[in-house]
């Protein structure tokens, strides 16, 4: 088992009352799968995802529960201890390219760093022929212009190819994706869920994919999880979730038919 | 947070402070603020004389009391000319856009870029010094800083939902302008009030120092501490008094608008 | 990016024109018929006809603005009317000064707010956050001349650590410098506070992106994060900040030099404004906001460059 995950709670201490965002999240992922988290905004899915990568910032937090990743603990881990996973063993993407990426940096730049982090010993040559194999992969198509372009100048499907290229570049065993969708057009919706969906096949990259949309979720998961209000109300095989739900809930989050998003204008999407 | 309430309540009391021990000058001095007086000549501060004597003789309290009002009123009388005037071409600018707009901007960004001071030093040397040519440099100078502040935030509010139904409702242009759009940048407004103030009064006090401010006749606190420096070691409460005046003034309002800026959200 | 510098090229030159016009106006124009201030009462008519003659105060207002034009960009800057010297005699031997000032307190600007601002952003709330929080409040709510009295004060007289007399660079370089240290402090402690606000507020702004988020998920550390990401990107409108900040601190060192007795050029512009020397203000202005406009864009042209998202916007 690859990942087990069990009873990851997230508490904000804040001021009066405490606040559960995530409570008692279970979870068990193989290698190689693709695994759905899904649930409204506020459902503590992010959040879920976050306490994992160790992005959560200790001060006003506190985090309990146990998340063995090849055997370590990633919560007791030090900050230290923890880098060297982040990164290298385990990724993450975000739901908005454009500000998830440093507007100032070349292309190229953004997707080695991870390698320049984790691999000191790479001469440059080295790490730009790893950074466009990276970013091939991904389905970036011309990645030796690209990469020394800047965010500004692609689309948002593209930057969001890019992401995945700076998360893959060092093959981690985990993917996490946080809404990766969302933010992009319906029809670069279903090409990158393609390349998400390749990349697991070639590479056996495990991919935890969280999102709002259960369409999305049930075209590329194999398994899914149903988070309300930091709680898991359901889980199971995803067509079993979606043609026999159990909870109320969830026969809700099927029924309901989200609002479109409105196509974003400018740059064509590619 | 605390730090909002911290700035804004700091701030407020002492501008407050400052305001009322000028205002009192405007009404009550000690001694008459020109009288000078051989026997109390170089006087340390004492109980007769709060904050000392000058080299003449004349009560350094009474002549604080006074050029502080006349600093605070000077700098007030720049805000108005500057602040209303600016106020009125960046909101004309800022709503109707076009050509005009254009080119008054670049007027102004032409003049802003230069430092008021200077620019307030050479309009003196045609006009020659005096109280009201001072409020009228500064005053003017004043304008394209508060006319690209209030554009900025009328540019936000042109197309606004609540402005854009106003006008299909028929209301007039400026009734848009002053009753709708206007409260709306308020916060921004009196931030940028409190920076014009400071910067009026450094202004009127680097000018006065330099003796090409207000007429020498006219009080000053940047008169004084000119006058003041030649003996600043051995009467360091001639210079020590009025310069504290000028920095509490200034820090107050400042902190003003400091508290103001946080409470909107405004990274400072 | 060629097109826009041009364009920001052609802007400037003619920034420069309208000022030089302005100041023209301003100064020759405005004020009169300088025969009489300068020659005195008791001048002869020939005398009076040559100097209208070689002033050329018979022409056309246009007419001398470009003659003015040219013999000013060929380095002539005309005739003082109060001392028997050209505006270039009176002023140059002052240039000097008001440059070291300017230059040494850009220096301690550069010196003091930049690892200030960045140790008060890696712990922000914390202690040296809050007293550098506290001191910046205080330090820009000090006029620059105070400051300068202030420093005079506790250093001169107190600490007796330098005379308060002006040391000129003949009489040996590092006296010089050690005593320009003082004004270019008085100077520089004021806008070192406004940058070191400005510099805290643009890290802590650029540690709160997301794309820094991004950073960490790499396995970066705070420091690492810093380094790679936080630095360049908040250093741009702190560049900005200074070099636009350039005029502010020639005007500064204009009125300290009063303070602490620097024979720079503040000196010249006061005793032209009240001696009513014209050409001399003016030639000074014209220089003065020369230099203002072509920093400006300088810092325009580094904005640029730090900055790829702008491109010919």
């Amino acid at each position: 088992m690859m990942l087990d995950i069990r009873e990851l709670s997230v508490v904000f201490a804040g001021r009066g009352v405490p606040f559960t965002a995530v409570d008692r999240f279970s979870l068990q992922m193989e290698r190689g799968e693709i695994v759905g988290i899904v649930g409204e905004s506020g459902s503590g899915k992010s959040m879920t995802a976050h306490a994992l990568m160790g992005l959560i910032r200790r001060s006003q937090v506190t985090v309990s529960g146990s998340a063995l990743f090849e055997g370590a603990d990633l919560l007791r881990l030090s900050r230290e201890e923890l880098r060297r996973y982040q990164g290298r063993d385990m990724s993450i993407i975000f739901q908005e390219p454009m500000t998830s990426l440093n507007p100032t940096m070349r292309i190229g730049k953004q997707v080695e760093e991870s390698l320049r982090i984790h691999e000191r010993g790479l001469s440059p040559a080295q790490r730009r022929a790893r950074a466009l194999d990276a970013m091939a992969l991904a389905g970036l198509p011309g990645p030796e212009a690209l990469y020394r372009q800047y965010p500004h100048q692609l689309s948002g499907g593209m930057r969001q190819r890019v992401m995945i290229a700076a998360a893959l570049v060092l093959r981690p065993r985990l993917l996490i994706a946080d809404e990766p969708t969302t933010a992009l057009d319906v029809t670069i919706q279903a090409q990158i869920l393609e390349t998400l969906k390749d990349i697991n096949r070639r590479e056996g990259v495990a991919i935890l994919f969280i999102s709002h949309d259960l369409g999305v979720v049930r075209a590329l998961c194999s398994r899914v999880v149903v988070m309300k209000q930091g709680r898991i109300v359901e889980s199971g095989p995803v067509d079993q979730v979606f043609y026999h739900p159990r909870e109320e809930y969830t026969k809700l989050l099927i029924s309901s038919r989200p609002a479109r998003k409105k196509l974003r204008g400018g740059q064509a999407d590619g | 947070m605390r730090q909002k309430s911290w700035y804004l309540t700091i701030g407020a009391v002492l501008t407050a402070c400052m305001l009322a021990f000028t205002a009192l000058g405007l009404f009550w001095t000690p001694y008459s603020p020109t009288a000078v007086s051989a026997a109390d000549r170089d006087a340390p501060p004492c109980a007769a004389h709060l904050f000392g004597c000058d080299s003449l003789g004349r009560d350094v309290f009474s002549r604080t009391l006074e050029g502080a009002g006349s600093t605070l009123a000077i700098a007030l009388a720049v805000l108005a000319l500057g602040a209303v005037c600016g106020l009125a071409v960046g909101a004309l600018c800022g709503y109707y856009g076009g050509p005009a707009d254009a080119l008054v901007m670049r007027l102004c960004d032409a003049v802003a870029a230069f430092p008021s001071v200077l620019l307030a030093l050479v309009v003196l040397a045609l006009t020659g010094p005096g109280k009201y040519n001072v409020i009228g440099a500064l005053g003017v100078l004043f304008i394209p800083s508060f006319a690209r502040l209030v554009r900025g935030e009328f540019l936000q509010y042109r197309d606004r939902d609540f402005v854009r139904s106003a006008r299909l409702m028929g209301v007039g242009d400026l009734r848009i302008i002053f009753v709708h759009i206007l409260p709306n940048t308020w916060p921004t407004l009196l931030s940028g009030l409190t920076i014009g103030f400071n910067n009026a009064v450094l202004a009127e006090a680097s000018m006065s120092y330099l003796g090409i401010g207000v007429s020498p006749t006219e009080p000053s606190l940047g008169y004084m501490l000119k006058d003041a420096q030649g003996s600043l070691f051995t009467l360091p409460w001639c210079t020590a008094f009025p310069a504290a005046v000028v920095i509490l003034l200034i820090l107050g309002v400042s902190l003003v608008g400091e508290g103001v800026r946080e409470r909107m959200g405004v990274a400072s | 990016m060629g097109k826009a510098v041009l364009k920001r090229l052609a802007l400037l030159l003619g920034t420069l024109l309208l000022v030089s016009a302005l100041a023209f106006a301003a100064f020759s124009v405005i004020p009169g018929d300088p025969t009489g201030a300068v020659l005195g009462m008791e001048a002869t008519d020939e005398q009076i006809a040559a100097f209208r003659a070689r002033q050329g105060l018979d022409l056309p207002v246009w007419q001398r603005y470009l003659s003015w034009l040219s013999a000013f960009l060929a380095g002539d800057f005309g005739q003082s009317y109060k001392y028997d010297m050209t505006v270039a005699q009176l002023i140059a031997p002052k240039v000097g000064a008001t440059l070291t000032l300017a230059a040494i307190a850009f220096a301690l600007i550069l010196l003091i707010s930049l690892p200030l601002g960045l140790t008060a952003a890696r712990r922000p709330g914390g202690l040296v956050d809050r007293a550098v929080t506290v001191l910046t409040q205080l330090t820009m709510s000090v006029p620059n001349f105070v400051m300068g009295i202030a420093l005079m004060y506790l250093f001169a007289l107190v600490l007796r650590w330098f005379q308060p007399e002006y040391i000129p660079p003949e009489q040996g370089l590092w006296p010089h410098l050690r005593f320009m240290a003082f004004p270019a402090l008085a100077v520089a402690l004021p806008k070192s506070a406004m940058t070191v606000k400005l510099l805290r507020g643009s890290i802590l702004g650029e540690l709160g992106q997301d794309y820094i988020r991004t950073a960490y998920s790499k396995g970066n550390s705070r420091g690492s994060a810093l380094r790679r990401h936080v630095l360049r990107n908040a250093m741009i409108p702190v560049v900005t900040f200074l070099a636009m900040a350039i005029g502010d601190i020639m005007a500064g060192s204009i009125v300290v030099e009063q303070v602490f007795g620097v024979p720079g050029l503040g000196r010249v512009l006061i005793s032209s404004i009240n001696n009513r020397d014209y050409p001399v203000v003016q030639a000074i202005v014209v220089l003065l906001a020369g230099a203002v406009v072509g920093c400006n864009f300088l810092a325009d042209l580094l904005y640029r460059v730090m900055d790829p998202r702008i491109d010919g916007r």
